[in-house]
């Protein structure tokens, strides 16, 4: 039960003072009690004695104050206002012309730079070096590393279990940069662990995957 | 006699494309094709009105609410990234379809086809330079769009569960690119694959099952294309269909995009 606010009391005060005293009343509460029920129980009961029609109070008014409902404690108002523009023009301009840069840039690097075609599939001749899609290639090097078995499947695996759970494990519910430093950190690390495994098998390994330098043997990459 | 000749000027060619202008958008025709409230329908004028029946009268609805949150529309903040990933994956279906139609998953004519594709179809290489460097650049906009969403601590409550799929559809990205990677059937594609799938080979237990079931056989060949070739323009792209739009709708239901920090 919520506590009564104190001005309500107070008025609820002054009006039962008031009946008390212009008609001269037996049952009226004296001294002025806080209780709202009791109020509700001697109005009830004053009301035949007095000329108003059955079941008004004291002054003759015909509602009664029950129970005082705080804000917030049957519903949860949550009504903070939040700045809002219109979707049409301000989103969608902004993302039109975002998709009109992607797609020209896109275009433009087509016109100029030709997707590779090397020769046809031959099974019986293997190419020196043979990389994996260079988003593979840091999991290529950390193989040349470590056994296949932690290269290959321990170390991506607790990446990716760890990268999916992220959300649960994380139990800080601030989004400040500032209150997340471990977090950050973290993924800073790992984001560069991979970022400096690929780079490194992109385009520091050369012939039997070997550690080239790109500037003095040349490149050995295709996208 | 001069009360014969027409004395009003005769109408300026501004005038008649005025005209026609309107007489096209007040057909029924045209009405009937652009819903009240559309910018392209007579007497559009802006008012707040007009600006939330452009979004709440058209296919747009499903992916965008009437309002959105003053900061969500900051570039600098989502830096649209997540926007590009989905343009591009559109991008990749059109120029994906246009390849289809030259190209026959066969360790015979694969190559054969692409090679013809580049030389001999108008604008073949072009569409397939395009589907190849808008292929790269989706893997780069998805990861950086995951990467921009983990600095933000957009993954908190209530956005858990969108994160996860999130993670599973950068996964399904990989997937399509390293399905598309085998298709051309040159010699970059054979052993870049011949590679990757090694790799998923030492997956424990089940390895040489998974690479076997991968590669349709015991080695790559015209199996592995034709499997992957289906993987690649009809399973995968369906099961990421349905994970983006289970992924669109919840960025709306946990209360459009997070911030501001």
């Amino acid at each position: 039960m919520t506590e009564i606010p104190e001005h309500l009391l107070k008025r609820a005060k002054a009006a039962r003072a008031q009946t008390s005293d212009a008609p001269a009343d037996a049952d009226a509460p004296a001294g002025g009690g806080v209780a709202v029920k009791e109020k509700v129980a001697s109005a009830v009961s004053a009301a035949p004695a007095r000329s108003g029609p059955l079941g008004t109070g004291p002054g003759g008014n015909t509602q009664r104050l029950l129970t005082v409902v705080k804000s917030g404690s049957i519903q949860d108002v949550k009504a903070s206002p939040v700045d809002k523009v219109h979707t049409w023009p301000h989103l969608l301009a902004a993302e039109f012309v975002a998709a009109l840069a992607c797609m020209s840039f896109t275009f433009f690097f087509s016109v100029f730079v030709n997707a590779p075609l090397l020769q046809q599939a031959n099974i019986n001749k293997t190419p020196n070096p043979s990389k994996a899609p260079w988003y593979f290639l840091g999991l290529q090097e950390l193989l040349t590393m470590f056994h296949p078995m932690i290269a290959g499947v321990t170390i991506p695996g607790v990446g990716l279990v760890a990268l999916i759970f992220a959300p649960y494990i994380d139990k800080n519910p601030s989004n400040k940069p500032e209150d997340r430093k471990f977090a950050i950190s973290l993924m800073t690390v790992h984001l560069m662990f991979w970022a400096v495994l690929v780079i490194i098998g992109s385009f520091f390994r050369g012939p039997g995957f070997n550690f080239t330098l790109p500037w003095r043997d040349g490149l050995f990459f295709e996208l | 006699m001069a009360k014969i000749l027409d004395e009003t000027p005769r109408p300026t060619l501004k005038d008649r494309m005025t005209k026609m202008v309107d007489g096209l958008q007040g057909s029924q025709a045209w009405a009937s094709i652009f819903r009240p409230g559309s910018i392209f329908r007579k007497g559009y004028t802006d008012s707040p009105r007009n600006r939330s029946y452009v979004v709440m009268n058209s296919v747009l609805y499903h992916l965008h609410p009437v309002k959105v949150k003053r900061h969500a529309v900051k570039v600098s903040y989502t830096l649209c990234l997540g926007g590009l990933s989905f343009f591009l994956f559109i991008l990749l279906t059109v120029t994906g379809i246009f390849l289809m139609f030259f190209y026959r998953p066969t360790d015979v004519s694969a190559w054969n086809d692409i090679s013809n594709l580049q030389t001999s179809v108008a604008f073949g290489l072009l569409v397939r330079n395009m589907h190849r460097w808008g292929a790269h650049l989706m893997v780069l906009t998805v990861f950086l769009h995951m990467a921009r969403v983990f600095y933000h601590g957009a993954y908190k409550p209530p956005r858990e569960f969108n994160w996860v799929i999130g993670v599973v559809l950068l996964m399904l990205t990989l997937l399509l690119s390293f399905t598309g990677y085998l298709l051309p059937w040159d010699q970059l594609a054979l052993w870049a694959v011949t590679v990757g799938t090694n790799m998923m080979g030492y997956s424990p237990v089940i390895g040489d099952q998974v690479r076997f079931v991968l590669l349709g056989g015991k080695e790559i060949s015209g199996d592995t294309l034709l499997r992957w070739y289906v993987l690649h323009v009809l399973m995968l792209p369906f099961v990421i269909v349905i994970f983006m739009a289970v992924h669109f709708w919840r960025v709306r239901k946990d209360g459009g995009i997070s911030g501001p920090l």
